[in-house]
C-alpha cells in the first residue's frame, strides 16, 4: 500500500483555475444546448409569455394605460417577471430532479467534475433563458406596441430581471431536490402558476381582491415585479433595497434548502 | 521529458501487484437492508476484475462504494491509497454506472467533449469514438440511440479521460453479442496499455473470458474469489454424460461423485476427476455409451457457490 501511495504522489495531477474555468463555461454550454432543443422547455418557458403578452398587452389594452404607465410597458415588466420565473424554475428544478432520481447526477459525480460546475452552469442557463424572455418581449413591445424607453432605462430593465432570475433558480435548487423526476414538473407549477397571479404578474396588483394583495407581499416574484416595474416609473412607493432584501433573504433560505438536500445525496442510494 | 516518458510503461508494470483499489471490512445497509456485510475486497494495478453476482447481490453498491457516491457504515474505502472522494483521485478513474436517464437532446460528440473536459489529459475525440464503436453515430442525439449504442456512449464517457483505473457497472447489459465481444476487446486492451478495471457481471461467461481474478459475490458477502480457472476447480471439476443402466442412486454411491441426475435419455455426473469415476461406470455398465467428459464452466462453479450460500443462510436463520 505504502509502495502504490509512493507512486502515486509522483504523478499526482493538478488542475489549471484557467481549465476549471473552462469546464464551468462548457458545463453551461452544454446546458443551453441541451435546454434549447428540448422542446418543452423552450415551448412552455417562451412561449407562454409571450403568447400572454401579445393577447392581454398588444391585442387588448394597447391603447389603456395603469396609473401613468403605457400598458404594453407595463406588461414587459410584469410578464417579464413571470418569464423569468418559468425559466429559472423549469430550468433548474425539473432537470436537477431528473437526474438525481435516474441516476444521471450520480454519473457526473463520479467523475472529476467541479462539483459547483453542475449548479452554476443550471443557474447561468436559466439566466440566459431569462434573458432570452425579457429580449424577446421588449422586440415585441417595441416593435408592435409602441413601447419607447431611453436606452439606459431599457438595460436597467433588463439586468434587474435577468439578476430577478438568481432566486428562483434557487428556489428550483430546492424543489429539484425534494421533489421525483416525475412529480417536479407538477410541482413546478403548482408553485409558478398560483404564485404567479397572486404576485399580480398576470391582473395588475392594483386590480386584486384585498386579501390576495396582502399575500402578494410575501411572496417574491411580487418584490421582483415591483422591482422591474420601478425600472419603468410605474413601481410602488416601497425602496428598491426593500424589495431586493426580500429577494436575497428568499435566496438565501432556498439555497440552505437546497444544501439540506445536497448533503443528504451524498449518502442515499437512487436505483 | 523523454525519460519520464519512456519510464511510465515500466512504472505501471511495477505497480502491477500494487493494490489501487480496496474495501477493508466493509459493511453497507439502506435502512434495515443489509447490501453488504463485512467485504474485503481489493483490485491490483494492471488485473482485470470482476465482480460477479447475482441481481441485488450487492455489486453496485460495492462499485459505488468504490466511486465515493455511497459511504460505508463500517470498514474503509480506498482508491490509489485514499479516500475515493479526493479529485485527484477522480482525474485517474472513470466510471460507467447505470442510468435511468442520460440527456437525449446532446449529441454522442457533445457527451465526449463535455465529460473529456474534466479530465487533465483526456484522449483524442477520434480515438474515443472509435474504442467505443460510436464513429458514425458522432452526431446522433442521444434520445435517438438505441439500447446497445447507449451502453456505448456511456462507455466513451468512462474512459474518454484515459483514467489508470475504470469502474464498469454491468458494462454489457443490453450490448448484442457482437457488441459485447466488441466491448471485451477494448476491455483488454486498455488492461494491455496498463490499465486496471474493476467490472461487475451477472454475465458468467463474461467473467470467465475477461478477468485475470473473480469475486463471487452473493447476499452482501464475498463467497469465493480466485483465477477463474481457480474456482471451477474448487467448486465444480467434471462434468460426465453418459447413457448407462445404472440407477442414479447407485452413481451416487460411486467414490467422487458429487452429483448425478438424470437429463432427458441420458446422466449428468458431476465429480471432482473424471477418471477414477469413468472407470468404475464403465466396469459395473458394459452397456454404457454417450461417454462425454467436459470441464464444469464458471457457471457451474457460480451456480453451486450461490446455492450453497443460500442455503447456508436459510439454515442460519
Amino acid at each position: 500500500m505504502s509502495s502504490a501511495t509512493a507512486v502515486l504522489s509522483k504523478t499526482e495531477i493538478e488542475r489549471w483555475p484557467s481549465h476549471t474555468a473552462s469546464i464551468y463555461l462548457k458545463e453551461a454550454k452544454y446546458e443551453f444546448l441541451k435546454n434549447l432543443r428540448l422542446r418543452v422547455y423552450t415551448a412552455s418557458v417562451i412561449s407562454f409569455p409571450l403568447m400572454f403578452y401579445v393577447l392581454f398587452g398588444l391585442v387588448l389594452n394597447a391603447k389603456e394605460s395603469i396609473g401613468n404607465t403605457h400598458v404594453p410597458t407595463y406588461l414587459i415588466a410584469t410578464y417579464g417577471t413571470f418569464g423569468v420565473m418559468g425559466a429559472s424554475l423549469f430550468g433548474t428544478a425539473s432537470g436537477l430532479a431528473s437526474d438525481r432520481g435516474l441516476g444521471w447526477l450520480q454519473v457526473k459525480r463520479a467523475s472529476p467534475m467541479p462539483p459547483f460546475a453542475y449548479f452554476v452552469a443550471k443557474v447561468l442557463v436559466s439566466m440566459g433563458f431569462s434573458a432570452i424572455v425579457v429580449f424577446l418581449l421588449l422586440v415585441l413591445g417595441v416593435s408592435f406596441g409602441g413601447v419607447r424607453m431611453p436606452l439606459a432605462e431599457t438595460a436597467k430593465l433588463i439586468g434587474t430581471l435577468v439578476a430577478g432570475s438568481i432566486p428562483f433558480s434557487a428556489m428550483g435548487l430546492a424543489l429539484g431536490y425534494f421533489t421525483g423526476p416525475n412529480s417536479a414538473p407538477a410541482a413546478i407549477n403548482l408553485i409558478y402558476l398560483p404564485m404567479s397571479f397572486c404576485s399580480g404578474l398576470w391582473v395588475p396588483y392594483m386590480f386584486l381582491p384585498k386579501f390576495v394583495q396582502q399575500i402578494a407581499l410575501a411572496l417574491p416574484p411580487y418584490h421582483l415585479s415591483q422591482l422591474a416595474l420601478g425600472t419603468v416609473g410605474a413601481g410602488f412607493h416601497q425602496s428598491s433595497a426593500a424589495h431586493w432584501e426580500v429577494l436575497l433573504a428568499f435566496t438565501l433560505i432556498c439555497l440552505g434548502v437546497a444544501r439540506i438536500g445536497f448533503q443528504r445525496d451524498q449518502g442515499k442510494l437512487y436505483g | 521529458m523523454i525519460a519520464t516518458l519512456e519510464e511510465t510503461p515500466s512504472m505501471q508494470r511495477a505497480d502491477s501487484g500494487n493494490v489501487v483499489a480496496s474495501l477493508e471490512g466493509v459493511s453497507k445497509n439502506y435502512g434495515e437492508i443489509r447490501a453488504l456485510l463485512n467485504v474485503n475486497f481489493s483490485v491490483c494495478a494492471g488485473q482485470v476484475v470482476a465482480l460477479l453476482g447475482p441481481n441485488g447481490a450487492g455489486k453496485t453498491t460495492a462499485v459505488k462504494l468504490l466511486l465515493g457516491l455511497l459511504q460505508p457504515n463500517s470498514g474503509k474505502t480506498r482508491v490509489f491509497g485514499g479516500d475515493p472522494t479526493n479529485p485527484q483521485n477522480r482525474m485517474r478513474t472513470g466510471a460507467m454506472l447505470q442510468v435511468g436517464r442520460v440527456p437525449e437532446t446532446l449529441r454522442v460528440r457533445e457527451h465526449i467533449d463535455l465529460f473529456s473536459s474534466y479530465y487533465p489529459k483526456p484522449m483524442p475525440l477520434e480515438d474515443v469514438l472509435a474504442a467505443a464503436g460510436l464513429k458514425k453515430l458522432r452526431d446522433r442525439k442521444f434520445g435517438d440511440l438505441s439500447g446497445g449504442q447507449r451502453q456505448r456512449t456511456l462507455f466513451a464517457l468512462a474512459i474518454c479521460g484515459d483514467p489508470d483505473l475504470l469502474f464498469l457497472d454491468e458494462p454489457t447489459v443490453g450490448l448484442d453479442v457482437e457488441a459485447r465481444r466488441a466491448l471485451w476487446e477494448e476491455i483488454r486492451r486498455l488492461v494491455d496499455h496498463g490499465k486496471t478495471v474493476l467490472l461487475t457481471t451477472h454475465y458468467l461467461e463474461e467473467a470467465d473470458a475477461l478477468a485475470d481474478r473473480v469475486a463471487v459475490i452473493n447476499q452482501g458477502k464475498i463467497i469465493a474469489e480466485g483465477t477463474p480457472a481457480e474456482i471451477k476447480a474448487q467448486n465444480s471439476g467434471k462434468r460426465i454424460r453418459c447413457v448407462t443402466a445404472l440407477s442414479v442412486a447407485s452413481l451416487l454411491r460411486i467414490p467422487g461423485v458429487t452429483d448425478a441426475r438424470q437429463d432427458r435419455e441420458a446422466v449428468e455426473i458431476r465429480a471432482g476427476e473424471a477418471e477414477p469415476v469413468v472407470r468404475a461406470l464403465l466396469a459395473s455398465d458394459p452397456s454404457l455409451s454417450g461417454l462425454e467428459i467436459t470441464s464444469a464452466g464458471l457457471e457451474d462453479a457460480f451456480l453451486a457457490l450461490t446455492q450453497d450460500s443460500g442455503e447456508n443462510e436459510n439454515h442460519r436463520n
